[in-house]
């Protein structure tokens, strides 16, 4: 098939796509790394010329870098943990034959078709109002006192509405992974004297490590950025400031724009990280 | 010790019954072959006895004592499956190891049974691989040795030569009939191949549909079938079945010649017939011969050197001893 004649046409159709994807990423990563090296404050007098790595320094050497880089590790983290464990779980009653298995399972992947800033407004309003939301009620029901969760259990609270968003998407990875276990596998670890825990633990877990690998870094790279549920719900106060929104909050709330790009070099340094872990990954997934 | 005795035992899946109420006895020590086409419910049957599958009703004994709820793992029984189910992220001497490790046997054991089976069949330079980098055959031996370190009343084969290469498949038949003799322990091998079923087993079990047609040694089924199906399942390549007034002669509805009870020559016999196709195997020659008026096909083995081709015009001998015949309802009539 790939002949001298059809490699060189493959490469003058993608060259488009290859050119505008190029373009979409080199304009504003050029931008961002040429405003890093300014001072460049747009109400305050606009561009006052080059500073070095002064943005870089001052950046990192600032009273909220590391309380923001905790709360995206927090957050990050309680994410990753709480979706890959009740997805497995999710993944495993999904993979049951039951009635109605195909409108539950689209029901399930459901949350992941809704924007962010919907899910955390009708989170934040519907459910998490202190007064009106269908948490508080339950709580009252119970004779217990409403928490006003966005202030009082900020973190959880954002914690609790981006794992709802992304449950469905580990979910779905690993419903497809576990479907493709052999079931013979599992039977012959029942003869072999495997309760069921045993079973789980040395037979499904091991096969599903590899689409756990692939969940937790696919994430990793969204979560890192997650943006609209902070915006729309707490703006950033009672320790839920990330380095997302540290980065936002320098260039359109201080008027930083050199201070903010030096923040998002950093963000762009650390997503790759992840990416190059996770291309590898996938890479050996697609060879093998 | 393994002696395993299924009482009325019937399966069925929602309303279809695919085992209706079926005896058998499998004696200790015994090569029991269970050979059937495709969805006689040969496997259903073995999964029954090794517990995967719960029986509708009846019981299943063994060692004398009922194990119809007795979970699998309990009923020290050993199977080897079609797909050889080996764990892929563990090593072969890990694979092997796991029933002990989950028998909680301690390591120096644990490494003492493993290493024996490893030299027992040849795996020992290849106990540190993952069953990816090892060949079907390899695979198929790993299967067997996490079979037999657990030392089991039983070993249950379920098709484990059906995914490999005709000459290996030939080599592993040996190998399973020498750990057999070896070990002396009884198996229950599931075939739909009846070479298999003829080469290796002491007791074969004939199944169509779930009931049992026959039950025997190797050469009664082949010497005198019970009825049709068995006649035609038995024997390769396939019993000739003859009807009409050919059969009626011999005071039968259908007569059965096997084609390595006739013999063919150039000039004279009682039956004749056109080549239609010859197989010359060598050491043997497949005839099959059309026109004969009694019925579509017969099949003929004679010498490799009988060199009749295409289009002669041959003359058949059936054996008169070896003539089968049944009667109206497919049964044998002796």
């Amino acid at each position: 098939m790939a002949t001298q004649h059809s490699r060189s046409v493959a490469r003058l159709m993608m060259a488009p796509a290859v050119v505008l994807l190029l373009g979409w990423m080199l304009v504003p990563l050029t931008m961002t790394l040429y405003f890093s090296f300014k001072k460049y404050l747009p109400l305050r007098g606009g561009d006052l010329g080059w500073v070095g790595f002064d943005n870089y320094v001052r950046f990192v050497s600032s009273s909220s870098f590391w309380p923001a880089v905790q709360a995206t590790l927090v957050i990050v983290g309680g994410v990753l943990v709480i979706t890959v464990v009740l997805g497995i779980l999710l993944a495993m009653l999904l993979d049951q034959p039951m009635w109605g298995q195909g409108v539950v399972r689209i029901l399930v992947i459901a949350p992941f078709f809704v924007m962010p800033t919907v899910s955390a407004l009708v989170w934040k309003n519907m459910f998490m109002d202190p007064v009106n939301g269908l948490l508080a009620h339950l709580w009252r029901f119970f004779g217990a006192e409403p928490i006003s969760w966005l202030s009082e259990a900020s973190m959880t609270s954002i914690i609790m509405i981006v794992s709802w968003q992304w449950l469905p998407f580990a979910t779905l990875i690993l419903l497809t992974a576990i479907q493709s276990l052999d079931s013979e596998q599992l039977e012959a670890a029942e003869m072999d004297g495997a309760p069921v825990l045993k079973r789980f633990y040395h037979i499904v877990l091991p096969h599903l490590s590899r689409a756990i690998t692939i969940v937790i870094l696919i994430q990793t790279i969204f979560l890192l950025s997650i943006f609209a549920e902070i915006f729309v719900t707490t703006g950033g106060a009672f320790g839920t400031r990330t380095l997302t929104y540290l980065i936002f909050q320098r260039v359109l709330e201080s008027q930083n724009v050199g201070l903010g790009s030096a923040g998002g070099v950093y963000a762009i340094i650390l997503a790759n990280i992840v990416a190059i872990f996770l291309m590898r990954i996938v890479g050996k997934n697609l060879d093998a | 010790m393994g002696r395993i005795q299924l009482k009325s035992v019937t399966k069925s899946f929602g309303d279809v019954q695919v085992i209706p109420p079926l005896d058998l006895t499998i004696e200790d020590g015994e090569f029991t072959v269970f050979v059937g086409p495709s969805g006689c419910g040969k496997s259903t049957l073995l999964r029954l006895i090794a517990g995967l599958e719960d029986i509708t009703s009846g019981s299943i004994d063994i060692d004398g004592s009922d194990a119809t709820d007795v979970p699998p793992a309990k009923r020290g029984l050993a199977m080897v499956f079609q797909s050889y189910a080996l764990y892929p992220h563990m090593t072969v001497r890990k694979n092997i190891a796991f029933p002990l490790r989950m028998a909680k046997l301690d390591q120096a054991e644990i490494d003492k049974r493993v290493e024996g089976a490893a030299s027992v069949l040849n795996l020992t330079d290849y106990l540190d691989r993952r069953p990816g980098q090892l060949s079907g055959g390899q695979r198929q031996r790993v299967a067997i040795g996490r079979a037999i370190v657990r030392e089991p009343a039983a070993f249950l084969f379920d098709e484990p030569l059906s995914n490999l290469d005709a000459a290996l498949r030939v080599g592993m038949r040996l190998e399973i009939s020498e750990l057999h003799e070896r070990l002396a322990t009884t198996m229950i091998y599931v075939t739909h191949d009846q070479v298999e079923a003829m080469t290796m087993a002491d007791k074969i079990v004939v199944l169509q549909a779930g009931v049992i047609e026959q039950v025997g040694s190797p050469l009664e089924l082949y010497r005198t079938p019970r009825n049709l199906f068995v006649a035609g399942f038995i024997g390769s390549p396939k019993m000739n079945f003859i009807e009409g007034p050919e059969a009626a002669k011999h005071g039968a509805q259908t007569i059965g010649i096997r084609p390595e009870h006739i013999t063919v020559s150039e000039t004279e016999g009682e039956w004749s017939g056109v080549v239609s196709v010859s197989e010359h195997l060598g050491s043997d020659t497949f005839f099959h011969v059309h026109e004969t008026g009694l019925a579509e096909t017969i099949t003929v083995r004679a010498d490799g050197e009988v060199g009749f081709r295409h289009g002669d015009r041959i003359h058949m001998t059936p054996r008169a001893d070896v003539i089968h015949r049944f009667d109206a309802k497919g049964l044998r009539i002796e």
